[in-house]
């Protein structure tokens, strides 16, 4: 990932060795890495780290937030809209393992994160002091990296090489553990050079020239071909070359749910979401094709349903920058390795012009029916309760599809991520691969930080909003503008869909009592309204944006709708049911 | 133990950095997903910042190949490769200890050792260690033949593996650190202080 860019090397101080302490030479890297803004709570353990914070309160921005887990979650959405690392502070013991969860969701994701946390000293380590936690060992199997720094000497090259590993090849979080001592011990301070190169890791493939051209024959011959993209053409910044490539091979496109937004919602060959609740065409579609080109995507279970019946008939085209990621779970025909930046323009070079009308008509075809089955009872309801899709339908006509939407997860998410506008790409926000409820609140915080001239908009549950809603206190103390949509239906609306289709209504333990939202609001001094009438949604939806500053809107929805298609577990994409 | 259809033996050889915590973050790609390793050999290869591990397990080709590949996705693994016992030739080494009053007074252990190629590697007035190299069921043998004459302590390596089609490996080694070599393990060096500092 490029998006960031470094002040080339010879920034790096020059000045002969000045005296400082560990501290001090962490933030004069964060400095020159780029960084603006950290998400952070203090405690014991990182205390030198933060009493050498108060000097650089000019260069640096920290956001205090009200628990760890948030702070990360920040970093994730700061990450995901500005392309940039995002970075976290926290103590040891708690103060670590309390990110564990953000770093699993960054690192399923492949967010671009450096975490810094404070550890006991380092002649402490395996005493079990107080708040001594192994959090080497607890975060090795959800971080890209981590290294513990014992002595400050270390400091400068292994920030470097966090940074580097953090945004390179496949983005994803590191942790860099710095033991009390470190923090503390001054060194001589040679400077900071950015780290561009480690022997041992290649972050990008080489690509295969022969690869490009079997996959353009197999391209220029397919009647039936298409196109599976992921969020691998955000990350790889290659959204132009991708919409060129579209373009020129004529080729339908559908997205996963960290695609969205590669292409705009409205482009003519965007046909659509993937898997479990994506829309019908693709999903059917997948099992008649002749050449499924994925492009920056790891055909998760959640897109390809039951495995052995999954684009049998298909050659196999896939583009990705991470190695592992091919043959792990469909078999290719041809595989692309490398960074869809560059092996897209190749493609594209190689491939005839074409259109598909006739194949194109058939996702056409498909979404006719799912508009009839599903989508306009969804959007244009005749019920008397509202439901999620007619609110998200609401929100695009107001934002025209330009506001960054941050999701949680369950059943709003997937209904806003089937019905959002999305014109520009990283304007989705959303815990994919890890499903972290709790997400969106702290996620749309860092998101107004990332992408501060653009409208955030989270779009929560009653039960995510729950777990984090902490965060209220960071919005307020930070006066972060962004609006909450909390669509309430009383339940944990996607585990009761579940044990409505599947354990014969047996709702066990889904039934959710929740607080008054807008009083909660109200305690944080945040404006609120909450609504359960159509006809006051849409002038609501209207003050809610129009008001400066943080404002949180509960509407409440209809209680038991459910989210259709849906590919049942265990079932074949094609096998996508419309109710 | 019999096998699963498809599984059989396969040797993995990475070579990695010398680094605090690797081993950690290989071993969890197999425990992950809730395979045994069989055998793990680990120690500092011709070149002395590239360590090299040999890894036994019992798995079908296509999960070897994947393992692989999450192995060397990591940022201090330079390679890793996989061979079926076909492909390698290999070795365990395996110590025998024994009292000697035994070995002297019984004729036929003498023979029994000779017969199995084992050295003798120490003798004591108490005891004798004997050493064999060879596969498992050669260590194994000199062992069910020792356990009646009062064996009193036995113990086996991993398996390392030498691989049959490995052209150039030295070479390459060498070169690859000749043009970068490699960083230095840091270790905590503070652990025995503990009595020197004051800490709140």
């Amino acid at each position: 990932m490029e998006t960031q860019t470094i002040a080339s090397q010879e920034i790096a101080v020059e000045s002969p060795a000045k005296e400082i302490t560990g501290s001090a030479a962490l933030l004069e890297a964060l400095i020159i890495e780029g960084v603006s803004t950290i998400f952070g709570y203090p405690g014991g353990a990182i205390m030198p780290i933060y009493d050498a914070l108060y000097d650089y309160n000019e260069q640096l921005k920290h956001v205090l937030v009200r628990h760890e887990q948030g702070g990360i979650h920040a970093a994730q959405g700061y990450a995901r809209t500005s392309g940039k690392v995002g970075v976290v502070f926290a103590t040891s013991g708690p103060g670590a393992t309390n990110l564990v969860t953000g770093l699993a969701d960054a690192q399923i994701d492949s967010t671009p994160l450096v975490c810094i946390t404070g550890q006991v000293f380092a002649h402490l380590l395996g005493t079990d002091a107080f708040q001594e936690t192994d959090v080497i060992n607890i975060t090795t199997p959800v971080t890209k990296w981590n290294y513990q720094v014992t002595d400050a000497n270390e400091l400068p090259e292994v920030i470097a090489k966090a940074f580097y590993i953090a945004r390179s090849g496949r983005p994803g979080p590191v942790l860099i553990d710095i033991t009390k001592n470190a923090q503390i011990q001054k060194f001589k301070f040679k400077g900071y050079t950015p780290c561009n190169h480690i022997r041992s890791y290649r972050p990008k493939p080489i690509v295969r020239p022969q690869f490009i051209q079997q996959a353009a024959d197999l391209i220029n011959a397919a009647k039936k071909p298409f196109i599976l993209f992921g969020q691998g053409v955000i990350l790889g910044g290659a959204e132009k070359e991708f919409a060129a490539f579209v373009e020129k091979s004529g080729i339908p496109a559908a997205w996963t749910v960290l695609g969205a937004g590669a292409i705009p919602t409205s482009h003519p060959l965007n046909v659509g979401m993937l898997g479990m609740h994506g829309n019908y065409g693709p999903n059917v579609l997948t099992n008649s094709c002749d050449v499924l080109i994925a492009i920056g995507m790891r055909f998760d279970d959640r897109v390809t349903g039951r495995l052995d019946k999954y684009a049998k008939q298909a050659k196999v085209i896939h583009l990705d920058i991470d190695p592992a990621e091919i043959d792990k779970n469909v078999k290719t025909t041809v595989p692309v390795w490398g960074d869809c930046k560059e092996t897209l323009p190749l493609l594209t070079a190689s491939i005839e012009e074409k259109t598909h009308p006739a194949w194109l008509q058939l996702f056409h075809d498909h979404t006719r029916q799912e508009i009839e089955q599903v989508i306009e009872p969804e959007l244009n309801p005749t019920t008397d309760e509202m439901t999620m899709g007619e609110v998200i339908k609401q929100l695009n006509e107001l934002t025209k599809g330009e506001a960054v939407i941050v999701t949680d997860v369950g059943q709003h998410q997937m209904v806003a991520c089937r019905y959002a506008q999305f014109n520009k790409t990283r304007s989705n926000v959303t815990s994919g691969g890890l499903g972290t409820m709790g997400f969106a609140l702290p996620a749309a915080i860092g998101a107004k930080f990332g992408t501060p001239e653009k409208e955030v908009v989270a779009i929560i549950g009653d039960g995510g909003f729950q777990m984090t809603l902490q965060e209220l206190g960071t919005v307020m103390q930070e006066n972060t503008d962004i609006k909450i949509i909390i669509l309430n239906n009383r339940f944990l609306g996607m585990v009761r869909q579940w044990q409505e289709l599947f354990n014969e209504r047996r709702y066990s333990f889904v039934d959710m009592k929740s607080p008054d939202f807008v009083q909660l609001a109200s305690a944080y001094g945040i404006a609120g309204k909450s609504i359960s009438d159509r006809k006051d949604l849409p002038s609501t939806l209207q003050e809610m944006l129009a008001h400066k500053g943080a404002y949180l809107l509960e509407v409440i929805v209809t209680r038991e709708n459910n989210v259709f298609p849906m590919v049942p577990q265990g079932c074949s994409v094609s096998e996508i049911r419309l109710k | 133990m019999e096998h699963q259809e498809g599984k059989q033996e396969f040797n993995i050889t990475v070579y990695t950095e010398n680094q605090v915590g690797l081993l950690n973050r290989i071993a969890i790609i197999f425990t992950r997903r809730k395979i045994n390793i069989d055998s793990l050999n680990t120690s500092p290869s011709e070149v002395g910042s590239v360590h090299r591990f040999n890894i036994v397990i019992t798995e079908t080709e296509d999960v070897v190949r994947k393992l692989c590949r999450q192995i060397e996705k990591q940022v201090e693994v330079l390679k890793a490769y996989y061979h079926t016992n076909e492909d390698v030739i290999w070795q365990e080494l395996a110590l025998y200890k024994l009292s000697t009053d035994v070995i002297a007074e019984k004729v036929s252990v003498e023979r029994l050792l000779r017969e199995n190629g084992a050295r003798t590697v120490a003798i004591r007035k108490d005891y004798t260690v004997f050493e064999t190299t060879g596969h498992r069921e050669e260590t194994d043998n000199l062992l069910s033949i020792l356990q009646p004459y009062g064996l009193i302590e036995f113990v086996r390596s991993a398996r390392v593996a030498i691989i049959k089609d490995s052209e150039g490996f030295n070479a390459k080694l060498r070169e690859f650190e000749r043009l970068e070599p490699g960083d230095e393990v840091i270790e905590n060096e503070f652990l025995n202080e503990g009595d020197q500092v004051f800490t709140m």
